[in-house]
């Protein structure tokens, strides 16, 4: 038996190391393929010695459950568009949560079962903290992540849900929660009491999320990620398994990392952005008095013009050219100016999108180059020597309001778009980005409205460059 | 148990270190498959799954164990599938 455990614990060590390999592969694109496939050895082998180690006793049924759920998510990850992908990473982020919950409540069941008759002081209390912790981590995650895949899929809205009491509802079930939870550990052997608990942290998840407006997403999947990771490692704690921690604190480390440049990029604390206000009075102000006569539409043949003479376009995507599935249009008229030799790159923003680094991946679909996908600091300091910067469905994260104190963005940092030649503005109309303000950049005098549909727009404008 | 709280702690401390280490040098235009592939690594809770699956105290366990193990797989299979579909896209 000792023997046994040693080489366990040795596989599941080498699993561990290959899944940090697995994530240093991921920090550049030419060795990101190989790191997420020693990602899936790490997993395979933690998986298999894990099996064998345990007593075959039900071993049919566990090879089911997993050819189940290993068919379930192959249809999933093979058959889902691109496009759909922030409500696919939500999805999995919520069947991490929700199997570290029922772990947790089969790993209590046990302990408890082994115990029995000591009363409930028997039980260990890593276990029983852990536990709690395991429960409430991962229900929040399940339920958040179900709203936030309902919310990106369209199926409920995604403007922020908010409602008078709005805070204090949450702290109530926030305290609740922890009540709950300290009953629990106090008498672990009520299993009642356990899923009382779940349900109770399953409502603070679904709480917590449907107040958050859609260009908030980025933020909430991030944060989602890191608790999909804590659950595990919590889980890790409830088994005294090294595997579980390692892998679940990695995985809880990233999220945070990337909840923290999310909201660096939009100069709100993350408080702010589970608590704040940001886009919850919808103002009906009319834009056309802001804008009157001082913004100048264009059309299809004149920007076709403006480009053909260009040495260097810049595209600033966002939100809205995945919504307009513009993405391929916008790769044929890049394709189309580089023939001419003109330089085309991308400006992507932190937060363009609904996810982390959401343009990319549309724009690496269309087959781009990488290294045409510049980051913020990269591409500021070159839209002074920019001719044409074209910005396509983006607005809030190229609004130059956020240079002056005082306003709902102010500091957040944006795309100096404004200082190149000419700004082509592709929009349906004049109305405001996420954050209901309005964006003095269409009123500049180098800036040129395009309106229409994003795909129509960019459909048209290769056409008039291919004739032009 | 073999392995005492603290011990477990420090392997949790020390994991958190490195994660931080490792991921702050993503860049940001793979932070999508970052998150789907870290996504399918937190489905290691596949491995608690397995060993709360395999406990004999009675069924209720085991279907609790069950069901958290075809969570979990789907979590896995699925998150690190779709991270290699999207990370053969990216090209030079």
């Amino acid at each position: 038996m000792f023997m046994t455990f040693d080489f366990v614990n040795l596989a599941y060590l080498i699993a561990a190391v290959l899944f940090i390999l697995g994530l240093k592969g991921l920090t550049h694109p030419r060795s990101a393929v190989r790191g997420n496939l020693y990602g899936a050895v790490a997993m395979l082998i933690a998986v298999v010695v894990t099996l064998v180690d345990q007593e075959l006793l039900n071993l049919p049924v566990l090879i089911g459950g997993m050819a189940g759920g290993a068919a379930i998510g192959a249809v999933f990850a093979l058959t889902i568009k691109m496009t759909a992908m922030p409500q696919l990473v939500g999805l999995f982020n919520g069947f991490g949560g929700g199997a570290s919950v029922l772990v947790a409540a089969a790993a209590l069941i046990q302990a408890v079962g082994i115990i029995s008759g000591a009363g409930a002081g028997g039980l260990d209390l890593q276990i029983s903290i852990s536990t709690v912790l395991s429960a409430i981590i991962g229900a929040v995650t399940f339920t958040g992540s179900v709203v936030a895949f309902a919310k990106l899929q369209g199926l409920v809205t995604e403007q922020p849900v908010r409602y008078r009491g709005e805070q204090i509802v949450k702290i109530l079930v926030g305290g609740l929660t922890v009540a709950v939870a300290v009953l629990v550990i106090l008498d672990p052997a009520d299993m009642s009491l356990f899923w009382v608990l779940a349900g109770i942290a399953g409502l603070l998840g679904l709480l917590l999320v449907v107040p958050i407006g859609g260009a908030d997403m980025p933020i909430v999947i991030a944060l989602l990620n890191s608790y999909s990771g804590l659950a595990a490692a919590a889980t890790g704690f409830v088994l005294s398994n090294t595997i579980l921690i390692i892998s679940g604190s990695l995985v809880g480390a990233s999220g945070i990392i990337l909840t923290q440049i999310m909201c660096k990029a939009m100069n709100r604390s993350l408080a702010n952005v589970l608590f704040g206000g940001m886009g919850a009075i919808p103002e009906k102000a009319s834009t056309d008095d802001i804008y009157a006569g001082k913004t100048k539409s264009t059309n299809a043949d004149e920007v076709a013009m403006i480009l053909k003479i260009a040495r260097r376009v810049v595209f600033v995507p966002g939100y809205g050219m995945a919504v307009a599935r513009a993405q391929s249009a916008v790769r044929q008229l890049t394709e189309a100016m580089e023939a001419d030799g003109i330089t085309v790159e991308f400006g992507i923003h932190p937060v363009a999108g609904r996810m982390p680094g959401h343009m990319n991946v549309l724009l690496a679909e269309e087959a781009i180059s990488y290294d045409k996908l510049k980051e913020m600091d990269q591409i500021n300091p070159t839209f002074k020597n920019t001719d044409v910067t074209i910005v396509i469905g983006a607005n809030d994260v190229v609004n130059p309001s956020a240079r002056e104190a005082g306003g709902p963005i102010s500091g957040m940092p944006i795309l100096d778009v404004d200082q190149s030649r000419t700004v082509v503005v592709i929009k349906r109309s004049l109305s405001p980005g996420f954050a209901g303000i309005p964006n003095p950049l269409f009123t500049f005098d180098n800036t040129l409205m395009l309106f229409g549909d994003g795909k129509k727009a960019v459909d048209d404008l290769v056409q008039a460059y291919k004739e032009a | 148990m073999d392995t005492s709280f603290v011990m477990i702690l420090t392997i949790f401390a020390l994991a958190v270190f490195v994660g931080f280490e490792v991921i702050t040098k993503v860049p940001p235009i793979l932070h999508t498959p970052l998150m789907s592939g870290s996504n399918a690594i937190s489905g290691i809770t596949l491995v608690g799954a397995i060993v709360a699956s395999g406990s004999t105290t009675g069924p209720l366990a085991a279907v609790l164990g069950v069901t958290a193990l075809v969570f979990a797989t789907t979590n896995v299979v699925g998150g690190f599938l779709v991270t290699h579909r999207m990370l053969k896209k990216f090209r030079k």
